[in-house]
């Protein structure tokens, strides 16, 4: 049997490890702003049923801050175990954002034990001031790990001279050209994301019509999150295409499917890319659009993949699907959140309707799928670089054979975890009767 | 050497050595549920998960805290070990996530069904894995095996770590968080007959603790690593090895009725005695390379604005968490003393 090329294998399972934490910790870092959001309501208007769901969530973080936390520390290990010739010259560069990251998951980790343990224990606003600090410190971990990553797609802070990396400054490296643009995309998508998936399951429970009073609470705090975040993504995203055409152009070139340059440039629609004849079949252009999109005027001109070097060309097909995927989602959740608020305000009813809740439950994944999107076209967009211009990824990988067997086990693993927490979640909703949702509710009293 | 090199290096030993006594008690109570009968592993289970209920979280911080210090900190001694342990390394981790969320979701299920016993035994086992590797990995540090220039795939990555030392140090391990954890369940006794059998069991453990050690000597002496050199061959060693010894009579002595406070900065002392005689010898060196050179913590160090800006991160990180972990610790011994149940 042919066993998988260890390099293939190495990207394989870094893609599936940071592919799981990125949905554990987006969860575990949003959640507790819900959480926060129903726990002050029930601190200040004593409404039963909002206590009920602050404490029926706040397992649902516990369940998540638990596998965020094990696939993390697993990731702290992985970059080592996997790209060792990266690490060696990275890990004093752009660990300043790690080393910061211990301090604030240490302290989310402080504040959960705070939170989840200080029911009737604590003064009332300190416990609410824990699980607010959950949420922050999660947030700031969030932001930190993105730095770090941005580092990877615009490294600064060091000369690189001869082969050799000189002038370390770890703090200029943090604040590298792509942490705000990255950070900004990253954190209102988990908000977006988090808010839809969580909005839609409650969404389901109240098409099934069960605990009604419970689910409409949830639904319509996680709801306003989601939507307003998914409104404002497109301006972020704006943000970060205009930063990726400056900084990037080859990235920006695979994910629009730009083969050769243009001037001005039409916005590739769908279509498969064949990477052979450098074409895009089955596309819908829309001329000076792609143009405008990155650089803020339609006749400018966007270098397409002919100006790079072969050898520097990211693959096309894969960047170019996660990219219209995710922009795809984005726009589909856009119009949800767009309806939702013309409902909040102006269209009473809608809130009641059966279609609405449908469109909701629907959505339930498109966040975390977008999520995903763009992430792949982040990471297969810098492709063939780890440290984008410095260091080819096939060079840092581990020299240790038989790396395909960690990625099988690794694969099992993560999938075996995943399993397990859906089936958590679904006993953790089924159960909301009798744990969480007891008191009836003082609107129905 | 400039004084941010101090800190970082005393940080990264403070690391360990917490990780050791917290996350070692705490897989210290997965362990001692292997030495429970039937009858008794309930209310076992229960006294653990009060001693570490509401702090386990915080208490597995402190390996990520000494990963994060190796790898910005000490790049080549980070990426020697991920190459040359990776195996041992990669296991470790299983254990990590394996018991991890094996607790949190015994925890956290909603339905308290025959799935609890799948978590629990999952929870045993890997608490017992967990530190073992953790173990191999400390012992193969040390062992100087580990060769950079080793031409295959047997010498460079699994003769690397897998010698009668290392497995001996590991083993080591596994006893010795179960002797810190059966230490601090003593302490939460509620009826005389509890303690008297916590008492027992601690005993039990010290014997298998001190018996795991002299495994150890006996493994070094037959490789070949001068191990009774390195701890009795300097006075730092003699002393702290002497003072563990006595410390571990008076706990011995104490155990019975001593106050509980009392017996855990015993055990802790006696851990943090053990650390110091075997680290002391190579102080700089760290990681013992086969045929050398060594790999130092003072050579290996980061460029100084890294250091110096890893210091600042890690002084400033202690002045947010040491306090809140204190009260963390402070409120929940409080109510426990005041008879607060502690559930989620």
């Amino acid at each position: 049997m042919d066993v998988m090329d260890d390099f293939l294998a190495a990207r394989s399972q870094m893609a599936l490890s940071l592919g799981f934490h990125i949905v554990y910790s987006c969860i575990g870092m949003v959640m507790p702003f819900f959480m926060a959001v129903a726990h002050f309501r029930w601190l200040t208007t004593g409404e039963a049923v909002y206590k009920n769901v602050t404490r029926a969530w706040s397992k649902g973080v516990a369940i998540f801050f638990v596998t965020g936390a094990v696939s993390g520390t697993v990731l702290s290990f992985e970059l080592g175990l996997l790209w060792p010739k990266f690490m060696l010259h990275a890990g004093p560069i752009f660990g300043m954002p790690f080393s910061l990251e211990g301090t604030a998951f240490f302290i989310e980790a402080i504040a959960l034990g705070f939170f989840l343990y200080g029911w009737e224990r604590f003064h009332p606003w300190f416990h609410w001031f824990t699980g607010l600090v959950v949420g922050i410190s999660g947030l700031v971990s969030g932001i930190l790990v993105v730095a770090a990553n941005a580092w990877m797609n615009s490294p600064a802070g060091f000369d690189f001279v001869n082969g050799q990396y000189l002038n370390v400054d770890p703090i200029k490296a943090m604040f590298n050209a792509a942490w705000l643009s990255q950070a900004l995309h990253m954190c209102i998508a988990a908000f977006a994301a988090t808010g839809f998936a969580v909005a839609g399951i409650h969404a389901l429970m109240l098409l099934k019509g069960r605990n009604v009073a419970f689910h409409r609470h949830a639904f319509t705090i996680a709801a306003v999150f989601g939507a307003l975040a998914a409104l404002v993504q497109p301006l972020s995203g704006d943000f970060s295409a205009k930063d990726v055409a400056r900084r990037q152009p080859a990235k920006l070139a695979a994910m629009e499917a730009l083969f050769h340059t243009e001037k001005p440039a039409a916005l590739v629609l769908g279509g498969l890319p064949d990477e052979q004849t450098q074409r895009v079949n089955y596309a819908v252009r829309i001329p000076g659009l792609l143009s405008f999109l990155a650089h803020g005027n339609f006749s400018q001109e966007v270098q397409g993949l002919d100006r790079v070097p072969a050898a520097d060309r990211p693959p096309v097909l894969v960047p170019h699907l996660a990219f219209q995927l995710m922009v795809g989602l984005g726009t589909f959740m856009m119009g949800v959140a767009a309806l939702f608020f013309l409902a909040l305000w102006r269209r009473k009813a809608w809130l009641q309707s059966r279609w609405l809740l449908r469109l909701f439950a629907a959505a339930t994944p498109a966040g975390f799928l977008a999520v995903e999107a763009g992430w792949t076209v982040t990471e297969v967009g810098r492709q063939p670089w780890i440290i984008n211009g410095v260091l080819r990824t096939a060079d840092a990988v581990t020299p240790m054979p038989g790396i395909a067997y960690s990625f099988y086990l690794f694969s099992a693993v993560y999938v075996s975890l995943s399993c397990v927490v859906v089936f958590l979640l679904s006993r953790q909703i089924r159960m909301v009767p009798a744990l969480y949702d007891v008191a009836p509710p003082t609107a129905l009293a | 050497m400039p004084f941010m090199s101090y800190v970082v290096i005393a940080y990264l030993f403070l690391a360990i050595l917490l990780y050791l006594l917290l996350g070692g008690a705490d897989f210290g109570g997965g362990i001692i549920e292997l030495f429970t009968s039937e009858k008794n592993r309930h209310l076992t289970r229960q006294t653990v998960y009060r001693a570490i209920g509401p702090v386990w979280e915080a208490n597995h911080m402190w390996l990520i805290i000494a990963v994060v210090i190796l790898f910005v900190g000490f790049p080549r001694i980070y990426t020697t070990m991920s190459v040359h342990l990776h195996i041992p390394l990669l296991l470790m981790l299983l254990g990590i996530i394996a018991r991890g969320t094996a607790f949190g979701f015994r925890h956290y299920d909603a339905v308290h069904d025959r799935m609890q016993a799948v978590y629990n035994r999952i929870f045993v086992y890997s608490s017992a894995v967990t530190p073992f590797f953790l173990g191999v990995v400390a012992g193969s540090v040390l062992a100087g095996r580990i060769d950079p220039g080793a031409p295959d795939f047997w010498s460079a990555y699994v003769a690397s770590w897998l010698h009668p030392f290392s497995v001996a140090v590991g083993l080591f391990t596994v006893a010795l968080c179960g002797y810190l954890a059966a230490v601090y369940t003593v302490g939460e006794a509620k009826t005389a007959a509890d303690r008297q059998r916590f008492v027992r069991k601690t005993r039990l453990l010290t014997a298998v603790t001190v018996g795991a050690g002299g495994a150890v000597f006996a493994a070094a002496y037959r490789e070949g690593i001068p191990l009774l050199h390195w701890v009795l061959g300097n006075a730092v060693g003699r002393t702290a090895l002497g003072l563990a010894t006595a410390s571990l009579g008076l706990l011995w002595y104490r155990l019975g009725r001593g106050p509980a406070a009392l017996l855990r900065v015993l055990a802790g002392f006696q851990a943090t005695m053990i650390l110091l005689a075997i680290g002391y010898a190579h102080f700089p060196d760290f990681l013992l390379v086969r045929g050398g050179p060594n790999l130092s913590l003072v050579r290996e160090l980061a460029p100084a604005r890294t250091v110096q800006a890893l210091g600042e991160a890690l002084l400033l990180g202690s002045l947010f968490i040491l306090p809140a972990l204190f009260y963390l610790y402070y409120s929940f011994e409080r109510d426990k003393s005041r008879g607060v149940s502690v559930d989620g």
